[in-house]
């Protein structure tokens, strides 16, 4: 009897090697002539790198000192953006899941609402906003974090709602409340550890949307790593592409880092060895 | 109590008296007085009275929607009542919270937290009672030999079987020793074999633990295997509760009588005290029956297979290992179910005589026509 060829569930190596080597060709292209960009020796032809050794044996100095404080306002407005959709977006949607579960067709209704409205007009309704808020807690920078939770919504909504519906939250916390937790223990010990790969995947979308975003700083006059590369890219176009080259980097760590806190002690790996019994 | 059993199992070192978390109790009393429970126009507990004796295993049997699991959910504290009281050893609970009424409870889909392995999910309860750990991980080791689980301390919820899963959430239930199990269908995800199994070693465990018990299950087979008394629910009220042989030999209605174990719906007469269908005269189990037309209950058990009797045709007839249950329609169209020896084998369109034992019947009056 002929033998039966296993269905083949994954790719073969050239298969797999082709599409790898594609998505990577994808993103290695821009970053390599970016790179190639920084090492030009300008009319003269030929590559080194005495761009890159200028601006580390100037010390950030001069105009490059602001991206560093942008870098600084960027990074500080991921994590209040992070804080506001872990403090407001978390405990609603838990909250609609569990207790007003009709509301869910409208609660993503309004989360979905800001992917569909352009940023500049998102601007043109949040200036007069500000301009109120500006009033009552000044015009510093972190006040854009409010805007950013608003356009990051859409994406952490998706990240958490995925894992929600995943998980039967519903019966692990009436679970955890017979055995003696209150709603703040059902939320820190039962609820959060295991929503926290979407919990952890909004915050890493809204990490990359803040680091990445221009247009609401620029039109609301807020200084942030991409507004400041900007001012920097016309008085030295080079020095903007190395700038931009290390917040890559920057971000790909910071990502990195937030990545590795999703897989402490999950345990999902480990073999199934049970039956029924 | 229980810390006594798991001490007795597992030779742990005692615990000291003086911590209220860990003191040893006997089951408690609950009481169901008038309770109401409404969802959205529907009635879900209609007046519901029941009363669990300490110690005692009460089963909770019903159709879908007779608001059994709901009766369950007040008592916990899932749900609130719209009117009437719950009392535990005299005190009403009503106003308490969930995580203070000192509960154990056992759901119908697992409900292991995933993120924490088996012995961490059975610390769960006695962490929240703030049990220091070394104390604290012996009783939920102790807890999980008491369902032979205790190899499996590390292991996660993915990492158990069904069975697995539902005797470690037995175990996270009993190790807080609560005042009251409750069980939610806990067998209702398993196959046939694991079911019989732990249905046994629930009953096992809860009669030596003596912890006051309601199991809440819609099997008949279940309540009447485990329970000391069963209450049958019905559109949210109790139809009737008793122990498990009375609610088999008498029923007090055709419902009971149809919805535990099987019976035979026929349409007859009460005359003088006695129910007369297909020509038999059987005596009625309640003897006070007016006089007219009713419905007579009557066990396929109840009933012969031979020449003699109502004479019938064979529909079909099945093998149940011990017996046989042979279906008959009779001349008048009706349709009843024998139940004989196996050893009998009736083919199809034999055609039969039924006889009735002459066992007591249960009767439903039907109201007659306006």
């Amino acid at each position: 009897m002929a033998s039966v060829r296993p269905v083949a569930h994954t790719p073969t190596w050239p298969v797999r090697g082709f599409i790898l080597g594609s998505i990577g060709l994808v993103f290695a292209i821009p970053i390599v002539a970016m790179v190639e960009f920084t090492l030009r020796r300008g009319l003269a032809g030929g590559h080194d790198f005495s761009r890159w050794t200028a601006l580390f044996q100037g010390g950030f100095t001069g105009p490059y000192r602001t991206v560093l404080v942008a870098l600084g306002n960027s990074v500080g407005l991921a994590m209040g953006t992070v804080a506001i959709m872990l403090l407001l977006l978390v405990p609603t949607l838990l909250l609609v899941h569990l207790r007003f579960p009709r509301l869910r067709r409208l609660m993503e209704f309004v989360c979905i609402l800001p992917i569909s409205i352009p940023a500049i007009v998102l601007v043109v309704g949040l200036a007069p906003v500000y301009s109120v808020l500006a009033r009552v807690a000044g015009s510093g920078v972190w006040t854009l974090s409010f805007a950013y939770g608003v356009t990051v919504l859409p994406f952490a909504y998706r990240a958490i709602q995925a894992n929600l519906d995943g998980v039967d939250v519903r019966t692990l916390s009436e679970a955890a409340r017979t055995l003696g937790a209150g709603w703040g223990s059902v939320l820190v010990r039962v609820l959060i550890p295991n929503l926290r790969r979407g919990i952890l995947a909004g915050a890493f979308i809204a990490v990359a949307v803040v680091l990445g975003e221009f247009t609401i700083a620029s039109l609301l006059n807020r200084i942030t790593l991409q507004t400041s590369l900007l001012v920097v890219s016309k008085a030295d176009p080079y020095t903007a592409v190395i700038l931009s080259l290390l917040a890559l980097t920057f971000a790909f760590l910071l990502l990195l880092v937030i990545g590795r806190l999703g897989l402490v002690r999950t345990g999902r790996r480990r073999p199934t060895t049970g039956g029924q019994s | 109590m229980i810390q006594n059993q798991l001490h007795n199992q597992n030779r742990l070192p005692a615990r000291t008296p003086a911590n209220p978390a860990t003191t040893a109790r006997a089951g408690a009393a609950v009481r169901f007085e008038g309770v109401v429970k409404d969802f959205a126009g529907h009635r879900a507990l209609a007046h519901f009275d029941l009363t669990l004796h300490p110690g005692e295993l009460v089963a909770l049997l019903g159709p879908s929607g007779s608001g059994k699991t709901t009766a369950l959910r007040v008592l916990a504290g899932l749900e609130a009542t719209d009117a009437g009281s719950i009392l535990i050893d005299g005190v009403d609970v009503g106003a308490l919270p969930t995580s203070r009424r000192d509960l154990g409870m056992v759901f119908q889909s697992y409900s292991l937290f995933p993120h924490l392995s088996a012995g961490e999910n059975v610390e769960f309860g006695l962490r929240m009672r703030k049990v220091r750990g070394e104390e604290r991980r012996a009783r939920a080791a102790a807890a999980l030999a008491l369902v032979g689980l205790d190899a499996h301390y590390d292991r996660f919820a993915h990492q158990l079987s069904g069975g697995q899963q539902q005797r470690v959430a037995l175990a996270r239930a009993l190790v807080t020793e609560p005042r009251v199990l409750l069980l939610d269908e806990p067998l209702s995800a398993l196959d046939a074999k694991v079911r019989v199994a732990l249905r046994e070693e629930i009953r096992r465990i809860q009669t030596e633990l003596g912890i006051t018990t309601l199991f809440v299950t819609h099997d008949q087979d279940e309540a009447l295997a485990v329970a000391d008394r069963v209450a049958v629910m019905r559109a949210g009220s109790i139809e009737q509760v008793g122990a498990p042989e009375e609610l088999y030999t008498r029923p007090a209605s055709p419902f009971i009588a149809d919805f535990v174990g099987l019976s035979n719906q026929l349409i007859g007469r009460v005359l003088h005290g006695f129910a007369q269908v297909h020509g038999a005269k059987l005596p009625l189990l309640d003897p006070s029956q007016a006089d007219g037309r009713v419905t007579v209950s009557v066990r396929p058990e109840d009933l012969e297979l031979g020449r003699e009797g109502a004479p019938g045709v064979v529909l079909s007839s099945s093998f149940h290992g011990s017996l046989r249950r042979t279906t008959v329609r009779l001349e008048d169209g009706s349709s009843l179910v024998v139940q004989h020896d196996v050893r009998l084998r009736p083919t199809v369109g034999d055609q039969v005589g039924v006889t009735f034992t002459g066992a007591p019947v249960s009767v439903d009056p039907i109201p007659a026509p306006i």
